[in-house]
């Protein structure tokens, strides 16, 4: 077994509680964005799309009103701080 | 498991290889019903899980969505488009068992399937969906919906069958629909589907009406989409609430005519009976439902509160103040899917944080929407407060009403087109 094989097995064994909140958060995500986070009828891609602090701050700008939206300001409205910064690792593109 | 994690596993060669990943198996997930909430959690399983083995049973070939039903009434869509089959799932490494389910075992932790086969599992989510009440409107029983539609689980009648009535009605004629009382599939539902009919009648017998009889005073998006029968279809629509006398107790399909709590008799060219309704009788037969008809769960992990590992999701569970619907059966999924998977690892369950988000169509180009955040905690399932609601009225949109209910038309579709697309494995 490859040295990568030994570091996935080891990512599987422990799976991180954030990564996780990330991950059933991004649930809701898909709902709309699409399985992958890609968008679909108009509905914008999310996925890889902004660096990490920039997501967090277009979800903060959504909760606090100060973006235009139709529903994700009803939804950021949702999200705790740990949400978002959950959120924003899970969908950002590297920085 | 994030994406980047998922494509160095694949990578790796962990997900492809079945062996390995039965050498090392997490326990077996079986999932009771394909649709929103099953269909999802066999995904999100799969997807995230992929030490653990996953059986879908489903006695159904193909699974007509109830969402986008409504647009196939309006004429809009044709239910070929609003139809799938689970081969995208199977696919992804889901084992799909194409069987009724004649027997919940909680004790031995099994499932009787209708061949007499036995399916172990080490946890079940179940969502088993929804049954109407037959009789629960005096005369409304199967024969009778024959010729009074209800057109609300498509697995038992498509919608069609109300189009087809639709389209043979005379000019002038008029259409019916009763309306149940609190808690039923889809709240918005009935509503979206006055507007899709008078969007039809409009179009094609502009002199026809349109008489709702509800069993409430207050629905769902209520002031939109009342707004929305004054802007788009006035003199078509005709909604009447119980205090309007709007509840409907008798139907006697013979007159085409049904009769309201205190004796008012309406007749109806067409006549669409939404019946009240419980949980499916699989879950109801297995213990799970209390006395409402409806199943009581932990809201922290979605588990039975009467039954130990089980997971009861999507509309048959209780769940309130998150409404049955679609979206919010495939939130309580992905949810009950990681308690799941903790569980069977010994770790704590995850916080539960629900989601619910559901657009209606009004009419061409418009498109209203109501969402919903929620915590699940030990005591109760809460919305999150501040979050959620229903999109704005047009006058408090302004100059941007237009734009505003044009994009949630487009992004209802998008939304339809993901959800389907994901929970169906086909993307």
């Amino acid at each position: 077994m490859g040295r990568a094989a030994i570091l996935a097995l080891a990512m599987l064994a422990a799976p991180a509680a954030a990564q996780e909140h990330g991950a059933l958060l991004a649930g809701a995500c898909q709902g709309c964005h699409g399985a992958a986070g890609g968008g679909s009828q108009g509905i914008p891609a999310i996925a890889g799309t902004r660096r990490r602090a920039e997501f967090a701050a277009i979800l903060r700008d959504f909760r606090e009103n100060k973006r235009e939206a139709t529903v994700m300001g009803r939804i950021a409205r949702g999200f705790s701080e740990k949400d978002i910064a959950a959120l924003a690792a899970h969908y950002a593109a590297r920085d | 498991m994030t994406i980047q994690r998922r494509a160095f596993l694949a990578a790796t060669g962990l997900l492809a290889t079945p062996r390995l990943a039965r050498a090392q198996q997490a326990g077996r997930l079986v999932i009771l019903g394909g649709g929103f909430g099953g269909a999802s959690a066999a995904r999100f399983a799969r997807d995230h899980h992929p030490r653990l083995d996953v059986t879908l049973v489903e006695r159904g070939a193909r699974f007509t969505t109830c969402p986008y039903g409504n647009l196939v009434l309006a004429g809009r869509r044709d239910v070929e488009s609003i139809t799938f089959g689970y081969e995208g799932l199977a696919a992804r490494g889901v084992r799909v068992v194409r069987q009724s389910v004649a027997a919940v075992d909680a004790g031995r932790k099994r499932l009787r399937l209708a061949d007499g086969a036995e399916l172990p599992y080490d946890r079940l989510i179940m969502s088993p969906g929804i049954d109407l009440r037959w009789g629960a409107v005096e005369g409304y029983d199967e024969a009778a919906a024959a010729r009074m539609p209800h057109g609300w689980i498509p697995a038992l009648q498509q919608v069609t069958v109300l189009r087809r009535q639709m389209e043979a009605m005379p000019e002038g004629g008029v259409f019916v629909m009763t309306i149940p009382d609190n808690p039923f599939r889809c709240p918005p539902g009935p509503y979206e589907r006055i507007c899709m009919v008078a969007e039809y009648l409009k179009r094609a017998k502009p002199r026809a009406k349109l008489i709702a009889l509800d069993a409430k005073n207050g629905f769902s998006k209520q002031p939109l989409f009342q707004d929305a029968w004054r802007e788009l279809y006035p003199g078509i629509v005709e909604w009447r609430g119980a205090s309007e006398d709007g509840r409907v107790v008798r139907v006697r399909p013979a007159a085409m005519e049904v009769e309201t709590e205190f004796g008012d008799k309406v007749k109806g060219d067409v006549v669409n009976v939404i019946p009240p309704q419980m949980a499916a009788r699989v879950a109801r037969d297995a213990g799970l439902a209390d006395e409402s008809g409806w199943c009581p769960v932990k809201p922290e992990t979605m588990e039975s509160a009467r039954a130990p590992d089980i997971h009861v999701i999507g509309d048959a569970c209780i769940a309130a103040p998150m409404p049955k619907s679609g979206f919010a059966a495939s939130s309580h999924a992905k949810h009950a899917v990681a308690c799941a998977a903790a569980s069977l690892a010994g770790r704590e369950p995850p916080a539960a944080t629900y989601f619910n988000t559901c657009y209606s169509h009004v009419g061409p180009d418009y498109g209203i929407s109501i969402v919903g955040v929620y915590r699940g905690t030990p005591q109760r399932m809460e919305e999150v407060p501040g979050s959620g609601g229903i999109s704005p009225r047009t006058a408090a949109l302004g100059e941007r009403a237009a734009e505003h209910r044009r994009l949630e038309a487009l992004y209802a579709d998008g939304w339809y087109e993901s959800i389907t697309r994901e929970m169906f494995g086909i993307a």
